[in-house]
């Protein structure tokens, strides 16, 4: 839990992020330390997911730096010490996969190139689904679970790489009441083996007891940083549903691209 | 046809090339098809097949032997619509219809320059199995043991970049190299099934086997291992029927390969959709926390059940929680000592 001294995992400096040419976010600072539990919060548009997306490397900083476990984002090599659970929507491909196949994706991050699947990843891909509570379900085919086991099934995959540092994107966001129930217990097990956790939410719930701080964002910056906030302070009304937004108009023309062409500052 | 003259056929040098080619055709293609259909690119073969008519036509231009010419656009034109597809924010659908539409058409202009009719262009848009040489049977099974080898060796790597890109690339994995290389892959595919099924139709043999093996199966790997099956059975199969026509008739083994696996996924079909309901059915209702019945409250107005219900009722027995729904006239009446209650 709470450790005020530890060693940071995340240090984001001026972190400035800008999508399709339009700013999204603008020199924030962020450090998240050892076993620490944060919260990034905000109104919908406010660049929490897109925060979460530039600490895990996905989007290019125009600005500013990024370190995980003291090495730049863009040269961390050390994968496996990293869980992510992007937004929802993506557990089910075109082709049927059973949840122990998605699962299994997860231990890749320890798993070199055509190697079978050792005794420690099963063991690993089997603990995973017992903390979120799917062992029963292995065998299904993911298409054929709620939307709020399937969102269980994306944690179990990032918890098969046994990660220090998990980032996770909106993992309650338009999830029924018992799978959000299944997600705090899932985090209260991660947390308590002394994960560091970084979690998108639009609203708290059944994980506030679970959370040390809060980063409220508002407009592209941090607004606050401190202990946990009762939800109506965070932005004073509730929006129904976790819809992602677009901070740049989609452009209507083949060959066209949304790739920033600034420089990919911190890499 | 006669069994003695089916005989006298596999018989022939020709045709047992033509089978061995079909055959690891068929099996290569749907293990392609598979990530494309996983990654929603089904018509991907399709738009690399068209490109490479263009590249067909060069050889006929040049001189040079068409297969290679046809290997080395189709790899461009892979790699060129997979950039798009990676770059593009939004429609990429037009930029894929534009490079298309490019390759067919300057496919069927290069040949007239050349001075070749549509005769020859045929033998490659719809496959043909009496111009196939040893060369040709070499070449195509050098390529199909590669690119199996390759699908299945990173099967894993493959499945996880597939089946969602971002986590792919934060748990390390190069996602772009994975993507490229899967192009590249079902650009070799397109032309290696070039002779036999015919390059219209090639994105048939990559898809239609995979839609057939997921009616039946739960997980990616037997979906890829059915789809597999079935490529080869329809492959080996349509050529056969396609040599089994009589001899005025000019018959290009690739319509019969595709409608043999059509045919395949039109008999799956409706046992995959029986199976479907009933599993949707039968799925448990969910344990909802302020999950109060209407306790003791009985569907019926006059308080009698005039109906049993029981294992053999008829009657669907859905699981809720620690006991069974009866799915009864759109009530859900659970059993609940002398009467039912609604659920």
């Amino acid at each position: 839990m709470l450790n005020a001294a530890g060693t940071p995992v995340v240090e984001a400096r001026d972190v400035t992020v800008a999508l399709g040419g339009r700013p999204v976010l603008r020199g924030n600072n962020l450090i998240v330390r050892e076993g620490e539990f944060v919260a990034l919060m905000g109104a919908n548009g406010s660049g929490k997911s897109t925060l979460v997306r530039a600490l895990t490397g996905l989007l290019p900083l125009t600005q500013g730096s990024v370190l995980l476990f003291g090495t730049p984002v863009g040269d961390f090599k050390a994968r496996h010490r990293v869980g992510f659970v992007p937004q929802r929507g993506t557990a089910a491909g075109g082709v049927p996969a059973n949840v122990r196949e998605v699962v299994s994706s997860g231990r890749l991050t320890r798993r070199g190139l055509l190697r079978p699947t050792s005794r420690a990843d099963r063991a690993a891909i089997d603990d995973a689904l017992g903390v979120v509570g799917l062992s029963d379900k292995a065998g299904d085919s993911v298409s054929t679970l709620s939307g709020g086991q399937q969102q269980r099934v994306l944690i179990a995959r990032a918890l098969a790489g046994e990660p220090d540092l998990f980032f996770l994107d909106e993992p309650a966001a338009g999830v029924d009441l018992p799978s959000q129930l299944a997600l705090a217990e899932a985090l209260r097990i991660l947390s308590g083996r002394g994960a560091s956790i970084v979690l998108v939410a639009h609203e708290l719930g059944p994980l506030e007891p679970l959370v040390d701080r809060a980063v409220v964002l508002r407009g592209g910056r941090v607004a606050y940083d401190g202990p946990p906030l009762p939800q109506d302070d965070v932005h004073g009304h509730h929006h129904p549903g976790g819809a992602a937004h677009d901070h740049a108009p989609h452009v209507g023309s083949p060959f066209d691209t949304l790739q920033s062409r600034a420089r990919e500052g911190g890499r | 046809m006669s069994l003695a003259e089916l005989s006298d056929l596999l018989g022939r040098e020709f045709m047992q090339r033509a089978l061995l080619a079909a055959l690891l055709t068929g099996l290569a293609a749907p293990a392609i098809g598979t990530f494309l259909v996983q990654r929603r690119l089904a018509l991907l073969g399709d738009g690399i097949g068209h490109v490479a008519v263009t590249g067909v036509a060069l050889g006929l231009l040049t001189g040079t032997s068409p297969t290679w010419t046809a290997v080395v656009v189709a790899i461009l034109g892979a790699v060129l619509i997979e950039v798009i597809r990676e770059q593009g924010h939004t429609n990429g659908d037009v930029a894929l219809a534009l490079l298309f539409y490019g390759g067919l058409a300057g496919g069927v202009l290069i040949t007239g320059l050349a001075g070749q009719g549509a005769n020859k262009l045929q033998a490659y848009l719809f496959g043909s199995i009496t111009s196939l040489s040893d060369a040709d049977v070499w070449f195509t099974l050098a390529l199909a043991v590669v690119i199996l080898t390759v699908t299945l060796g990173l099967l894993p790597q493959l499945f996880a970049v597939a089946s969602d890109p971002e986590f792919a690339k934060v748990a390390g994995l190069r996602v772009r190299f994975y993507n490229l290389l899967l192009a590249v892959l079902a650009a070799i595919t397109v032309t290696v099934a070039m002779r036999t099924v015919g390059l219209l139709l090639v994105s048939a043999l990559m898809i239609v086997p995979v839609a057939t093996s997921q009616q039946l199966a739960r997980s990616f790997r037997t979906t890829l291992a059915g789809a597999m099956a079935v490529g080869g059975v329809a492959a080996v199969g349509g050529l056969l029927i396609a040599a089994s026509f009589p001899a005025d008739t000019t018959v290009a083994p690739g319509p019969t390969i595709v409608l043999l696996a059509l045919a395949m996924f039109a008999a799956t079909w409706p046992v995959g959709a029986w199976l479907r309901r009933r599993r949707r059915l039968a799925e448990p209702f969910p344990i909802l926390t302020d999950d109060s019945p209407d306790e003791h409250e009985v569907g019926h107005a006059d308080g009698e059940h005039p109906h049993q219900h029981g294992d053999d009722c008829g009657h669907p027995a859905v699981e809720h929680g620690d006991h069974v729904d009866y799915v009864h006239d759109g009530h859900r009446h659970a059993p609940h000592g002398e009467h039912y209650d609604e659920h």
